[in-house]
């Protein structure tokens, strides 16, 4: 089943309120996934600056010194922020391909969740309520964020098997469905040089997106492309940078519904995970068209 | 008049207070406030009450309804008045996907648009929407009446059976073994009837078309192959 929201604000003032909002609307939504759950938020862009979203099986051991011997790795000016199974290291820009190759040699365990100027992304297994308290996601501002709670079916249940996807700098994707062609469509990617780190279906889809989008495309055109090259049942939710797009495969089995207001647009797999939203009994409320690719840019 | 604010109170007690109603009495009015899109409100009935729901719904509002009169003061979540066998159910906003699915009788109203599957396997009843339909609508529908004031979304009664099909707009495109049909005085009569009783009064019978089934595919030909 599982359940997807977004949320992509348009009024500045609430910026401060996105995680406690994506919070209310991510845990509405539990008893469509009550396996995993994960969110990716888009926070205020640092000069020059990239972090990378680290989680471990093993926080303690892994993140304790990990600044200190980064630095010794030629990693000048890392700085690492620990939030519980998750760490944020912000690194310069030009250091972020160092700064991973770094990571594989003095922290094996470690696993990157993402990357990008903006985004931070926390998945983890569990009742999405631990997980979003866990992360303390509430209390987070940014300018838009994605959330998914997981009911796996073509993967197991683990913390990388969670959504988003992360497949390049600043880039997310949430699925709810199942695709068919993706063990093909990971093959062509890995020989493009993408890289895939699970074998999850919905992965594939994100690095798709990655690919088309690395050939010029905008969000909106990989998205449209999506729809000719991704095969099986989909609804996806996807944030860049200062982008977020919505789309379904053509036969729209999978759930969605949308809200507009001048504050906001706002994604969930149903009706009930906008009910809190400010708002909401005058916004614009419509159920997204089937193979038809929704997209908005701050 | 009962009212069930489901903001504090819990689904179940309202949906047991409608299951208890006498099925031949005549019941007082019902009330629902802050459905906030639960799912399952107002299933079950078999009482002739009226129930108003004032706001969004989820999944399944009235399915299995027998009797009542239901009505949304809202949008409905997928599944409306799904296997209803009589009453009417009215829609003020849009439906999702599979409105009236598998409905056997009674009357479905929508105000707004349908999404998707619309009177998929419809078996008896007579749906009414004021806005357009999605695709895959009156998929494999056996008997009763779907009406359509707006447009239909591609293959539009797919492997049809004996439902009749009535659209006033455009059909992006007709599934296979559905055909454009003769308006003949019956349906016009028809139609009359199903407009007056969806309370729709500035719409004439004579600017539908109708819409039926071939009736190719009823037994399996190997010619028809190709478009199983």
């Amino acid at each position: 089943m599982c359940g997807i929201v977004g949320l992509f604000l348009k009024d500045k003032s609430l910026e401060p309120q996105l995680g406690a909002l994506l919070s209310e609307m991510l845990v509405t939504m539990t008893d469509r996934g009550p396996d995993s759950a994960g969110i990716a938020i888009y926070g205020a862009d640092q000069n020059d600056l990239v972090k990378l979203t680290i989680q471990s099986p093993e926080p303690e051991t892994d993140f304790a010194g990990l600044t200190e011997d980064l630095r010794k790795a030629g990693i000048k000016n890392a700085s690492i922020l620990p939030k519980n199974t998750h760490a944020v290291i912000t690194v310069s820009s030009d250091q972020i391909d160092a700064t991973r190759s770094a990571l594989e040699d003095l922290r094996p365990n470690v696993r990157v969740m993402g990357t990008g100027t903006a985004m931070e992304i926390y998945k983890e297994v569990g009742l999405p309520k631990d997980v979003l308290e866990r992360f303390k996601i509430s209390d987070m501002s940014g300018t838009h964020g994605i959330g998914h709670t997981r009911m796996a079916t073509e993967s197991a249940v683990t913390t990388l098997g969670a959504h988003p996807f992360s497949t390049g700098s600043d880039q997310c994707l949430v699925h709810n469905g199942s695709l068919s062609n993706h063990n093909n469509l990971r093959r062509e990617l890995t020989r493009e040089g993408i890289r895939l780190e699970t074998q999850n279906d919905s992965e594939v889809a994100a690095a798709y997106l990655t690919g088309e989008m690395a050939k010029g495309k905008n969000l909106g055109e990989a998205l449209t492309s999506a729809l000719d090259d991704l095969d099986g049942f989909f609804t996806f939710v996807v944030g860049t940078k200062s982008g977020f797009g919505v789309v379904r495969d053509p036969i729209a089995c999978k759930p969605a519904v949308m809200a507009e207001t001048d504050a906001y647009v706002a994604f969930g797999s149903e009706y009930r995970a906008l009910v809190n939203l400010p708002g909401i009994e005058d916004a614009k409320v419509w159920e997204p068209e089937p193979a038809t690719v929704y997209f908005w840019e701050h | 008049m009962p009212v069930f604010d489901l903001a504090t109170t819990e689904l179940r007690a309202l949906n047991q207070a409608l299951h208890a109603l006498d099925k031949s009495g005549v019941p007082e009015d019902f009330e629902i406030t802050n459905p906030r899109g639960a799912h399952a409100v107002a299933v079950g009935i078999d009482a002739p009450v009226n129930v108003t729901i004032n706001g969004s719904v989820g999944y399944y509002c009235a399915g299995m309804n027998e009797q009542a009169t239901v009505t949304v003061n809202g949008n409905a979540g997928p599944g409306v008045a799904e296997n209803m066998m009589s009453g009417k159910v009215v829609i003020k906003g849009d439906a999702s996907q599979y409105a009236g699915a598998t409905a056997h009788g009674g009357l479905l109203v929508i105000e707004g648009n349908a999404s998707s599957r619309c009177g998929i396997s419809m078996k008896g009843v007579d749906i009414v929407v004021k806005g357009n339909i999605g695709h895959m609508s009156a998929f494999m529908a056996q008997s009763g009446n779907l009406v359509v004031l707006g447009d239909a979304g591609d293959a539009l009664g797919d492997s049809l059976y004996e439902a009749r099909l009535f659209v006033r707009g455009t059909v992006k495109s007709l599934g296979a073994d559905c055909e454009k049909k003769e308006m003949r005085a019956e349906h016009i009569d028809l139609l009359t009837k199903l407009l007056a009783d969806a309370g729709i009064t500035d719409v004439k019978p004579e600017e539908f078309t109708r819409y039926g089934s071939a009736r190719t595919l009823y037994n399996f030909s190997v010619d028809n192959f190709d478009a199983y």
